[in-house]
């Protein structure tokens, strides 16, 4: 009868969460009406929790643990909370970005319960607080005016953590990430990535003189430098790929991000050619079986993981995601794609990249420079994060140890994120406000601005809920 | 642009995931390493094994109460390289473990077993290993401990591997005390054609004579020795087999005659870095592109050994220690106009029904010697058999080129292990390689050559 439960829920997670997918995209479509925007957003929720209805139904069919039963409704409370809240409380926000966080979120839960129940608890209980702490971000992001004038606050806070990480930091695997504070241990890097995107933006909405660029420039190689001192590679890799792209957006310049892109390989050259655990890694990821002993074991496993699991799973519960080292934090696409299967896998890429392009879709739509780049800076972090985590699991790329953010276990990713995802809730109310403003002031503008936006395949109507 | 960029990334890490899911993934699944495929023996009736010739090697049975029961019907015939499951696993058993454990029956009925909680039959893996061939080389070695193997140089096919002593597969369960015995000095596990390290004895004065052409591609025909029988350099000396004087010899006589001295001497001229080089790129110290267990031959000789290791280790004795599937490999690259073909046992695996769902057919592990150098080194194997201590595999139907070869493996006594190591030609059939090595027993002509006659009889007297 388990048996029965765990492959009938396994094929069913799949068919709803392509559904959800499906339905996540065609939204993104545009020249939509708002009522069957609606549609989509219902029929998104109802998807997501079939879906994760399921998912419970296996995990208490295997562990017949009654706390499975219990932690589920909590789930299911909490996320209702989260919509309700998001919807009462931000009218204009983008909807489909609370839905698309409340399924990564749940199907974080979902996995973590597989391999640590425990820990899946304490997720749980970070998630809420995370979400306490961030549910007035977007209001902040609209009254707070003076954010654009901190420029220099956020450039000495990043790199004061950044080095008190490296001076008092624990060391996890190779790399320095975390501080234990008050016994609680976090790792700032996650939280100084949205400080920065706020520095460049700061730095550079008003003027792209040269001086400017230098200074920029110079502060963001200082976080990229201690980050590798630090051994984050990965982080690294996300702060510099983030300030690159953002000086290209704001300057214009192809030459700078030619420049970025030039110096960046060098870069890297030289790192490989420096650090004996950057040659590790670029070992392990060209043939991890020959050193599947040592360097490769990590890589090795997590393609054993999705190798064997295939493109529908072993189902939950029925593979062997444990024997992959950090997956609940680096690897945890692994685990789902061992046990839930590739198409579900590549179905939670997808989601990521539809979250993905809803920061940039908001980046391409703000008028005021600053929260342009924001927006667009947050997008990248965002998506490139992304790409790191599930390219390295998967050795497309060498492995850079980064979270899949909202999935992965861990409190300062998951805070990190949820801010970063609150902050873009915040953009996308301002937006609507601006769309208003503009509409009285200039409807000419805003039709031109349509024409444009239009092109890019993206829909270039805020997203209006009922 | 920076969507469009992204928006490519991601295409391309969804391209790679569905590249890995359909293409990669084979090697990562059926890694030794890989834990998950005990998973599949849940679901999964283990799959057949088959003979290229369509006799069964290995099946599972499975009784009245659901009981399984994995049977081998030839036994000890094919111990080795069908090898065994249950107690660990080993041979075609390792290495195809995933694809038997696999079942490629249509998706939907997998489905419906699943849901049953059925167990689906698991595919098929037929194998390039012709069961004649195997059963005549099992035969031929007889009591002796040793190695046959039985390559395709053409394509890299293993039509037979033989090791013994061997062991039942069928009961390995049974015997497993007894043969891990710490008292047991016999060693029935270990699959001496793959991982048994043997002195190469004259066998390896094919690679002697490789780095003398390539010393000297000008003027090597012009090498000229005189052999008493003996030759001394330094406190050393080393003896022709008997001690029988040669007389004036070419290279080609010298390889003929498998003169020890005229190699000795010949050896000390050799520039010893190129040497180890050229040993290297022929695959000494170096792991056989083969998937089942195999051990890496060993090759130290370096610039500045002294005389005497230079002088042994140009005539195969020495520090050298070679495996038969690596001295076939040689022999394969040498029969097959200098490119080696990587061996493989795996011919294609079919599911249920017998339809194929992969089908192998070797790769191309790279050239070891120029066409030239192989024209060359087959010249003189062939006249080993025309004039030297081949002459009795010297065949009226086919052509045969070899080395034979007595590897002294021990100082303290005479015995020796026989070695023989060559290929034959007939026009319409494929080229085989074969090497034979008998433990223990004494010359290469005496006991390796009627082994190989044996098999050359066997695959030229068939009429496929």
């Amino acid at each position: 009868m388990t048996n029965l439960i765990v492959e009938v829920t396994k094929y069913l997670m799949i068919f709803l969460f392509a559904l959800y997918t499906y339905e996540g995209f065609s939204a993104l479509r545009g020249k939509l009406s708002d009522r069957k925007k609606r549609g989509i957003y219902h029929r998104q929720l109802l998807l997501m929790y079939l879906l994760h209805l399921s998912a419970y139904l296996a995990v208490y069919a295997v562990t017949d643990d009654i706390r499975t039963v219990l932690f589920y409704l909590f789930q299911v409370l909490f996320t209702v909370i989260v919509m309700s809240c998001y919807h009462l409380l931000y009218e204009n926000g983008s909807r489909l970005l609370v839905n698309h966080m409340c399924t990564l979120l749940l199907i974080g839960f979902i996995i973590l319960t597989r391999l640590s129940f425990e820990d899946a608890v304490r997720q749980y209980v970070i998630a809420v607080g995370a979400f306490v702490l961030t549910l007035p971000v977007p209001y902040l992001v609209r009254s707070v005016g003076f954010m654009r004038r901190l420029t220099w606050l956020y450039a000495a806070a990043g790199i004061i953590g950044l080095v008190m990480v490296q001076l008092f930091g624990a060391t996890s695997y190779g790399a320095k990430l975390s501080l234990k504070v008050a016994g609680i241990s976090f790792q700032p890097s996650e939280f100084i990535k949205l400080i920065f995107v706020f520095f460049v933006a700061g730095m550079l909405y008003e003027k792209t003189d040269f001086i400017r660029v230098c200074a920029a420039t110079a502060v963001a190689a200082a976080h990229v430098l201690i980050l590798v001192l630090c051994r984050d590679l990965g982080g690294a890799l996300i702060f510099f790929i983030t300030y690159v792209v953002m000086l290209y957006v704001a300057t214009k310049k192809i030459f700078y991000f030619a420049g970025g892109l030039l110096s960046g390989s060098i870069a890297a050259v030289v790192a490989y050619n420096l650090f004996s655990h950057v040659q590790i890694r670029v070992l392990a990821w060209r043939d991890p079986l020959s050193v599947i002993d040592n360097e490769g074991y990590q890589i090795s496993q997590s393609l054993f993981a999705i190798g064997t699991g295939g493109w529908f799973g072993m189902g939950l519960y029925q593979g062997m995601p444990n024997r992959i080292p950090v997956v609940k934090e680096d690897f945890i696409f692994s685990a789902i794609s061992e046990e839930l299967g590739g198409i579900f896998a590549l179905c939670l890429l997808m989601v990521c990249m539809g979250c993905f392009f809803l920061f940039l879709n908001m980046a391409m739509q703000m008028k005021d420079q600053f929260y342009k780049l924001i927006a667009l800076g947050l997008g990248v972090v965002y998506g490139f994060q992304v790409f790191l985590t599930v390219g390295g699991v998967t050795r497309f790329i060498p492995s850079t140890g980064v979270t899949l953010p909202l999935v992965s276990y861990g409190g300062s990713s998951l805070l990190a994120s949820m801010m970063m995802f609150a902050i873009v809730q915040g953009l996308y109310v301002m937006r609507q406000d601006e769309g208003n403003a503009d509409g009285t002031k200039n409807k000419k503008s805003q039709a031109k601005q349509k024409r444009k936006s239009g092109k890019t395949g993206f829909d270039d109507k805020v997203e209006k809920i009922s | 642009m920076v969507t469009y960029t992204f928006l490519a990334a991601f295409l391309c890490l969804m391209g790679y995931f569905t590249y890995f899911q359909f293409v990669q993934s084979e090697p990562f699944i059926n890694n030794p390493y890989n834990k998950r495929q005990e998973l599949f023996t849940q679901k999964v009736i283990r799959g057949e094994i088959y003979s290229a010739d369509g006799v069964t090697l290995a099946e599972t049975i499975v009784d009245a109460e659901g009981n399984e029961t994995r049977v081998y019907p030839c036994a000890r015939i094919f111990s080795h390289i069908v090898g065994y499951t249950g107690h660990g696993t080993a041979g075609i058993e390792a290495t195809a473990n995933f694809s038997l454990l696999r079942s490629n029956i249509f998706y939907g009925e997998k489905v419906v077993s699943d849901l049953q909680g059925e167990k689906s039959p698991g595919d098929s893996v037929y194998t390039t290993l012709n069961y004649e061939l195997q059963l005549q080389a099992f035969d031929a070695l007889g009591h002796y401990d040793g190695a046959v193997v039985v390559l395709e140089p053409a394509t890299g096919r293993v039509l037979a591997m033989v090791s013994k002593p061997d062991f039942d597969p069928n009961t390995i369960a049974e015997d497993w005390e007894e043969l891990v015995d710490e008292t047991n000095d016999r060693s029935e596990l270990l699959n001496r054609a793959t991982q048994g390290r043997y002195p190469p004895g004259s066998t390896f004065k094919i690679l002697t004579t490789l780095q003398y052409l390539r010393e000297h591609p000008e003027d090597y025909e012009a090498y000229r020795f005189s052999c008493g029988g003996e030759y001394q350099e330094g406190h050393k000396t080393i003896h022709c087999y008997n001690n029988v004087r040669h007389g004036d010899e070419d290279l080609k006589k010298a390889f003929a005659n498998s003169c020890n001295s005229a190699y000795a001497s010949l050896g000390l001229g050799l520039d010893l870095t190129a040497f180890h080089a050229m040993c290297e790129s022929m695959l000494f110290n170096t792991d056989l592109p083969v998937s089942i267990e195999s051990s890496k031959s060993s090759f130290v000789l370096e610039e500045g050994a002294q005389t005497s290791a230079v002088m042994e280790t140009s005539i195969g004795q020495g520090q050298t220690l070679v495996t038969p599937l690596h001295m076939a490999l040689i022999t394969c690259a040498v029969a097959n106009d200098g490119v080696l073909r990587a061996p493989y046992v795996v011919d294609h695996v079919a599911d249920d029904r017998g339809v194929t769902v992969e089908q192998y057919t070797g790769k191309e592990y790279g050239r070891l010697l120029s066409s030239e150098e192989a024209a060359v080194l087959k010249e003189y194997m062939g006249y080993v058999i025309e004039e030297g201590t081949g002459r009795q595999l010297s065949s009226d139907r086919y052509e045969v080129y070899g080395k034979t070869g007595s590897a002294e493996f021990s100082t303290s006594s005479k015995a020796s292990h026989s070695w023989f190591t060559g290929f034959a030609h007939q026009d319409g059939k494929p080229d085989i390689v074969v090497t034979v090595i008998v433990e223990d027993s004494g010359v290469g002509s005496e006991y390796a050559v009627p082994i190989a006659q044996e098999i050359f009889e066997a695959y030229y007297n068939t009429d496929e």
